[in-house]
């Protein structure tokens, strides 16, 4: 079933468009996230995503109802369906950590003798149950988001939206956030629905994902495919055609074990084939940690040097072509 | 000094503080809520309407542009309306709180807008309505500026009540004129800018105190 579904949306500001027909949708239970560079519509699409903006046309269904069109009164209501974590957190530095992530509660009028309860529920959950009479200002930034993040679970939400969650922490604090995030989607079974502009939050942290470019989605996959094509074409040369023209040299791509690139590979397969190798990269492969995929290019394609570039890598695959002299 | 000049002294500052105390609680009556109006309705505020919006501001900034001593006796048959005289202490808080309303609602107004859209935004992903915003959010959030604020405008009422002083309002500066300037005396005079000297520096101190507690930013402090 699901969760959330998203139409032909289209959002400008002043004529200058924004999104544009966007549609996807998320099942229950799954975690998708949003990939694209500033200014790729990302923020708008997820403040129309959260009920804070509207768009000009198209669907917005959560739960089967229409974010879109709902009536002011109805789509405050709905809000409350959804928990929102901000890249700077934005808690209330008014109000104690308990207080703070009570306040969904007690907008959604929950007796104070529950509020309690739920709120060391929360603490305990994100383990900051000690910190629960401080203040916002207290806190190292991990925690904050920590906090964070148990505020927008407090009124069992059934999407979890973030919003660039980790771009203003520093990496090591990025993985235990991420770590909490994919946790709490396997316990407690949330939606969860995340921009961001890192790639390395999308390959650990989402099933699904949507390449976000001027507003439209470029490309949509699992992370492995996306982030390999993306890589790839950061690397390879602009020339790059698709059929071999005279004496053009051919890039081929080999996945090999990380081992095999510490030893002599290249110079074992020059020797071997009697042609040679310019090394143009190495990637992680986004599949295998213990593999790398190796772009290189060479002058001397021929079915015998195929037959011992296989042999000696897992994969080997012409990828394309360039003209001899680039 | 004589124990007279004390009397007179201390029976003034009692009358000062009475204005100044009365119309600064009328300011933040009348002012707090006309800043909040101005923050909500303005274009890109949580309730635009952007017609009344410009109509308040027009009023607020067109108050304000008359000067205090000129306010005064403008407002003679207002005051006569509103307390039956107008002469005295009581009739003097009609004038400073007409003045000190708007005064502080501009005031209000900067600190209310100061506090971050983000946590207005969260508040309403939450599902908050706009006057849950404005409870949880803008009041609590400003609540240290806003102290600040005040305390500002208390010192300006200190200085205001004492004009109210030349049409007959007691307090301070009734008797730094009657005694000190109309009859030469100096003792009367130093120690009426003694006291108004001691009491903006004890406004302001316990203003400083409240707006610092309230602010909850120094982690040596908060608890």
């Amino acid at each position: 079933m699901n969760l959330l579904e998203v139409e032909r949306l289209n959002r400008s500001f002043g004529g200058q468009p924004a999104l544009h027909d966007i549609s996807f949708t998320v099942a229950k239970g799954q975690r998708l996230g949003i990939i694209g560079r500033s200014g790729a519509g990302k923020s708008t699409l997820l403040r129309c995503l959260s009920g804070l903006d509207r768009p000009q046309s198209g669907r917005i269904l959560l739960e089967g109802e229409d974010m879109a069109i709902l009536p002011e009164a109805k789509l405050v209501l709905l809000r409350r369906r959804i928990g929102l974590v901000f890249q700077h957190f934005n808690l209330l530095n008014s109000r104690t950590i308990a207080a703070n992530v009570a306040l969904p509660l007690q907008i959604a009028g929950m007796p104070k003798a529950g509020r309690s309860k739920r709120v060391m529920e929360l603490l305990d959950l994100v383990g900051l149950a000690d910190h629960a009479g401080k203040y916002p200002a207290m806190l190292s930034g991990g925690q904050k988001q920590r906090i964070g993040i148990a505020r927008a679970l407090a009124a069992h939400p059934a999407l979890l939206l973030c919003d660039e969650a980790t771009s203003a922490l520093d990496p090591e604090t990025t993985q235990t956030i991420l770590a909490l995030l994919a946790d709490i989607n396997r316990v407690l079974g949330l939606t969860v629905v995340f921009i961001t502009h890192e790639m390395d939050v999308v390959r650990s942290l989402a099933q699904q994902v949507l390449v976000l470019e001027k507003g439209r989605i470029v490309s949509r996959g699992k992370p492995a495919d996306i982030l390999d094509a993306n890589q790839l074409a950061a690397v390879l040369p602009p020339n790059l055609s698709q059929t071999p023209q005279d004496g053009s040299h051919a890039i081929v791509r080999l996945t090999v074990t990380t081992q095999a690139v510490f030893t002599s590979l290249l110079h074992t397969l020059e020797q071997q084939c009697q042609t040679s190798f310019t090394l143009l990269h190495t990637l992680p492969n986004p599949e295998r940690e213990e593999q790398v995929d190796v772009v290189v290019q060479t002058g001397g394609l021929s079915v015998a040097t195929m037959n011992a570039l296989q042999a000696h890598a897992c994969a080997a695959e012409v990828i394309g072509y360039v003209p001899a002299h680039s | 000094m004589s124990r007279l000049i004390l009397d007179l002294l201390w029976r003034a500052t009692a009358e000062t503080l009475e204005m100044v105390l009365a119309s600064g609680a009328l300011a933040v009556a009348g002012g707090l809520p006309l800043a909040v109006l101005l923050v909500l309705t303005s274009p890109a505020g949580l309730y635009p309407l952007p017609l009344l919006s410009r109509l308040l501001g027009g009023v607020v900034d067109a108050v304000r542009a008359v000067p205090f001593i000129i306010l005064l006796v403008l407002l003679i048959p207002f005051t006569r309306m509103v307390v039956g005289t107008a002469l005295g202490t009581t009739a003097a808080i009609v004038p400073l709180s007409i003045a000190a309303i708007p005064y502080f609602a501009r005031i209000a107004e900067v600190s209310l807008r100061e506090v971050d859209t983000g946590l207005v935004d969260a508040v309403r992903a939450m599902g908050g309505t706009r006057w849950m915003v404005v409870r949880y959010v803008l009041l609590p959030e400003s609540l240290p500026g806003l102290i600040s604020g005040f305390t500002v405008t208390l010192v300006t009422l200190v200085g205001a009540s004492a004009m109210a002083g030349a049409i007959g309002a007691g307090g301070l500066g009734d008797l730094a004129i009657r005694y000190g300037y109309q009859r030469f005396n100096t003792t009367v005079m130093f120690g009426v800018v003694a006291v108004l000297v001691a009491l903006v520096m004890a406004l302001q101190a316990v203003g400083n105190f409240f707006a610092h507690s309230l602010r909850h930013t120094n982690p040596g402090r908060a608890e």
